[in-house]
């Protein structure tokens, strides 16, 4: 891991850099979003982007039937077929990136706020019956069983106390979400398609060079990745600035009693800002797997500790800023390990990140969402 | 005050929590107070025999593993750490998320003096590494106090894996190989620090935590805890009432890191052998559970939320694969019922205000209107 | 009656701050509710607007039970507020803020909210020459008329504002309190929150006298102008 990099060329570098930070941008616009709307570390998206990761893997292999890199030779696709894959990948991954990250929303951080929540407690009902009754029995039909049963009446008794009325600290909302992220990454890896290895996913498009730059060969994944970041981004941007509902979420996000005042139903912008991000990690998550073929239940942790490193870097609550904080990221990263070595590289990550707030206490491009336009 | 009346008392009150036990033990007779801390007291030094007691044994026991090795390897060690880590996020409210940094600062500097480069006794080596702990609590303190506070967050954050990652690489530090023979307490007495026998390193730990409580409470009541209240409720406000926060922020950073440092010797001096892989980033995140989960801001709080979390997993050993499931499940649960911990912290100001009520002006004119138009 | 609020009671804490309010407010009418700090008039305006959960008491709009209804639905029915502080959003220009007023309309886009803009921008020409300034950036008096104007692009049938004085220039109030009566007089109803309660008793057609979360005295504006009791309290005279 550390040699190969010092070989390879600066623009090589500056290629592989910008895909990777392009990625980390992707997933740092989860942060950023509900950072901006609810002043929260949305600790738990990491595992929003690593379920997307698995939602493209199934997508491929079980319902287009492409097999696993180990699973020997594929007869890559071509033409408007191999568009078509790559779409359905994204899709799924963005479709259920989304949903996780609405759900965690309404099991992990709704039920906090006090208002009640309806959703969170059958979950929640659930999760703690199929809970108690794993602590006894090891059989998971029966888990699931007594899990059910439970449901019905502790959701009656959750819902009660989620009308509490007022909102719970920040720290819990953290600590919950920590609690949430934990639960949804052990799930994985005990009842997830596999077990808690790494391995390789299956490989949807062959890697061919697009084109050489400055000596540097440019592979197609790369230029996907790339491209389909800022089309997302692009996109982002507009809906916040241009559509009534994006106009209310950066409402919420600069007066949230203001904007109830005014007719702006904010648990419902909440929810989409959450999805919003979700729908982000999916796509970051279907070109994760795209350039590095691989996936784990544990991925998201450390790339999400990156990801949250670049909304920072960039001015966290700043749709730009974490464009900008992902590619110099993705790039400071990138050069620092072909300087130091590879075992640096988030020694580097956090270096980087240390000087910036040095001298620019909230970000390069400051917080944005609420203060600023967009 | 008659049996009956007693027993009304007793009823009408709601279930209280600890904390409400400690207010009635403070309005105790002085000997019955003092009696009764010191049976506590003793009870918690026979904690390595209670899973001989009957009821309590099958509670506590830990199947699989021994008792005894959990107590003195994590239970001591967490509580430890969320002493420590509850000075920072509980008392200044600064929130640390790489707490395991210092704990590992703390560990490396006895294994390089003790074993790895030096022979230094374990005596000589403990203070010496609380304060490089506490030092380097200074130095990432410094730079990074002035950050607000989600920034501060994700800052430690990486402090911790930056120390975990030096380490890993640095041969000087033993790399990933890690530092083998440590040095550990010298014998006192009949108190033998041998590899068969784990009760020593509890009662030591025990002592240990013992007297940190008495040093943090003395603290905590001092003119720093009252500084470091008014810093955590509105920064602002206290630096306009003349605080110094900055140094109070720093002060909190470096006893919370000498804590830190402290536990890390502790566990260094009992498993002897530590490499970078006994202090990843999500033992920080496990540490800050512990104080959030037992009532941040409350010592006895961080103690209980500290022993929970260590022994918690031990006790579910029987499906080993899925207790980590069960304590995120576990940790949402606890923040959705109790979101302020399991002992929340005791708020004086809301006493006051509950007894407060407005004073009743009689109108000073005309008549009392209800109206409606 | 338009608003009907019966025997309102809503606690921070254990602390009652409102403890059984009562009063109305017909459709055209201007009402006022003054009082000193702290006697509940802002808590009472959050609670119409829904900010606050009640824990006892009644609030009808135009017939209907809107006690428990969230906020955004209780805009919709056509209840909108000037808050206490103005609550501009720094971030957006005073174009988004007016915007934002008509969030909660069904008629998006329409020609109606074009002339409810410009009808604002006639009310308060000041903005017209800063519509794409942000409004961070506006003066106290500009940020009121922006507070005032965004709340009346929801086409309210009840204007609540809540200290629409507070901080500005004496010039300036007598203006903003003529604009109130304008905007009453174009057919709005209006229930004002003030502290200046010379000018409010005034300019309202009825008022409420609100103390320590109760009300204690109503009657016409003009008529508790006169109340010596009332001039002793809140207007310093004698």
């Amino acid at each position: 891991m550390s040699d190969w990099l010092i070989y390879r060329t600066f623009w090589d570098l500056t290629v592989t850099g910008v895909a990777l930070g392009a990625i980390y941008a992707l997933v740092a616009l989860g942060y950023t979003l509900v950072y901006g709307v609810l002043r929260l570390i949305n600790f738990a998206h990491s595992e929003v982007f690593m379920v997307g990761t698995f939602a493209t893997l199934i997508t491929a292999t079980n319902f287009i039937g492409i097999p696993l890199i180990e699973e020997g030779n594929y007869p890559y696709r071509t033409g408007i077929t191999l568009v078509a894959v790559l779409l359905a990948c994204i899709v799924g991954g963005m479709v259920v990136s989304g949903a996780g990250a609405v759900l965690l929303e309404r099991v992990a951080y709704r039920p906090l706020r006090g208002s009640g929540e309806h959703v969170g407690a059958v979950v929640l009902a659930f999760a703690s019956a199929f809970t108690v009754s794993l602590i006894f029995t090891g059989s998971t039909r029966t888990n699931i069983i007594i899990g059910l049963v439970g449901t019905a009446p502790l959701a009656v008794l959750y819902l009660r106390i989620f009308r509490r009325g007022r909102s719970a600290p920040r720290l819990a909302f953290l600590i919950s979400a920590i609690g949430a992220s934990t639960a949804v990454a052990e799930a994985v890896a005990i009842w997830g398609p596999r077990d808690r290895e790494q391995y390789q996913t299956s490989r949807v498009l062959e890697k061919r060079v697009l084109f050489e730059f400055l000596g540097t060969d440019v592979r197609i994944d790369y230029v996907l990745v790339i491209v389909g970041a800022l089309l997302m981004l692009t996109a982002l941007v507009l809906f916040v600035n241009r559509t009534r509902l994006g106009r209310g979420v950066r409402a919420v996000a600069q007066d949230v009693e203001t904007a109830r005042i005014l007719g702006v139903n904010v648990d419902f912008v909440i929810l989409v800002t959450f999805l919003l991000g979700g729908v982000m990690a999916g796509a970051a998550a279907m070109m994760f797997t795209l350039v590095y073929d691989q996936t784990r239940f544990n991925i998201g942790f450390l790339l999400g500790v990156k990801s949250f490193t670049a909304a920072v870097l960039g001015g966290i609550g700043n749709l730009r800023g974490a464009l900008l904080g992902g590619l110099v990221l993705g790039l400071g990263e990138n050069y620092g390990a072909a300087l130091f070595g590879g075992q640096w590289k988030d020694v580097i990550a956090f270096v980087l990140l240390l000087t910036v707030l040095m001298f620019r206490p909230t970000g390069i491009l400051g917080e944005s969402l609420a203060k600023a336009r967009v | 005050m008659s049996l009956s009346d007693a027993f009304k008392e007793l009823t009408s009150r709601p279930a209280r929590t600890v904390s409400g036990v400690g207010e009635r033990v403070g309005d105790m007779p002085r000997v019955a107070r003092w009696s009764l801390i010191a049976l506590f007291v003793v009870s918690l030094y026979l904690m390595p025999w209670w899973p001989e007691v009957p009821l309590l044994g099958w509670l506590v026991d830990t199947p699989g593993t021994s008792f005894e090795g959990v107590i003195t390897d994590k239970v001591v060690i967490y509580v430890l750490v969320a002493l420590g880590l509850n000075v920072v996020v509980g008392l200044a409210g600064l929130l640390d998320l790489g707490y395991v940094g210092f704990y590992a600062v703390g560990a490396y500097t006895l294994g390089v003096l003790s074993s790895q480069h030096a022979n230094l006794p374990w005596l000589l080596c403990v203070p010496i590494a609380v304060a490089v702990s506490m030092i380097s609590g200074v130095v990432l303190g410094t730079p990074t106090l002035r950050l607000r506070g989600d920034y501060l967050a994700i800052v430690t954050l990486g402090f911790g894996e930056i120390i975990r990652i030096s380490a890993n690489n640095a041969d000087w530090l033993g790399g990933s190989r890690g530092i083998s023979k440590i040095a550990k307490p010298p014998n006192i007495g009949p108190l033998k620090f041998g590899i068969l026998d784990a009760k020593p390193y509890f009662f030591l730990g025990l002592t240990i935590i013992i007297v940190v409580v008495f040093f943090l409470r003395r603290l905590e009541h001092s003119r720093v805890g009252r500084a470091w209240n008014a810093v955590r409720e509105d920064e602002d406000a206290a630096e306009l009432m003349g605080v110094n926060t900055f140094k109070f922020k720093l002060w909190a950073f470096a006893i919370g890191a000498a804590i830190g440092g402290l536990a890390g010797t502790l566990y260094a001096g009992k498993v002897r052998f530590i490499n970078p892989s006994n202090f990843p980033l999500q033992l920080s995140i496990l540490f800050l559970a512990a104080v959030v989960l037992g009532g941040t801001g409350n010592m006895w709080g961080a103690i209980l939320g500290g022993a929970v979390v260590a022994w918690m997993p031990e006790r579910f050993r029987n499906f080993a694969d899925k207790r980590v499931f069960v304590f995120g499940v576990a940790l949402v649960l606890v923040m959705v019922f109790r979101p302020q911990g399991l002992i929340p912290r005791k708020i004086r100001k809301e006493r006051w205000l509950a007894n407060w009520k407005p004073p009743q002006r009689t109108p000073q004119f005309g008549e009392t209107g209800t109206g409606r138009g | 009656m338009l608003l009907e609020v019966t025997d309102l009671r809503v606690a921070y804490g254990k602390i009652e701050a409102l403890k059984g309010v009562s009063f109305g407010v017909n459709e055209g009418e201007i009402v006022t509710l003054v009082g000193a700090n702290g006697a509940g008039k802002t808590t009472t305006m959050r609670t119409i607007s829904g900010l606050r959960t009640v824990i006892g008491g009644s609030i009808k709009f135009n017939g209907q039970d809107i006690t428990t209804m969230p906020s955004h639905q209780r805009v919709k029915l056509g209840i909108c507020q000037a808050p206490e502080g103005r609550g501009i959003f720094p971030g957006m220009t005073v174009r988004e803020n007016l915007d934002m007023g008509a969030y909660a309309r069904v008629d998006q886009k329409s020609v109606a909210v074009n002339e409810d803009m410009e009808r604002v921008m006639q009310l308060f020409p000041r903005l017209r020459e800063r519509t794409s300034q942000l409004g961070g950036t506006l003066s106290g008096g500009e940020q009121q008329m922006l507070a005032i104007g965004r709340a009346l692009m929801s086409r309210p049938r009840l204007l609540l504002l809540d200290e629409p004085s507070m901080g500005l220039a004496p010039k300036l109030i007598a203006q903003i309190f003529s604009i109130i009566t304008e905007i009453n007089q174009q057919g709005t109803t209006v229930l004002l929150v003030e502290q200046n309660a010379a000018q409010a008793l005034r300019r309202a057609d009825r008022a409420y006298v609100l103390e320590t979360g109760n009300v204690v005295k109503m009657g016409k504006g003009i008529e508790l102008l006169d109340d010596p009791a009332v001039r002793a309290a809140y207007l310093g005279g004698r």
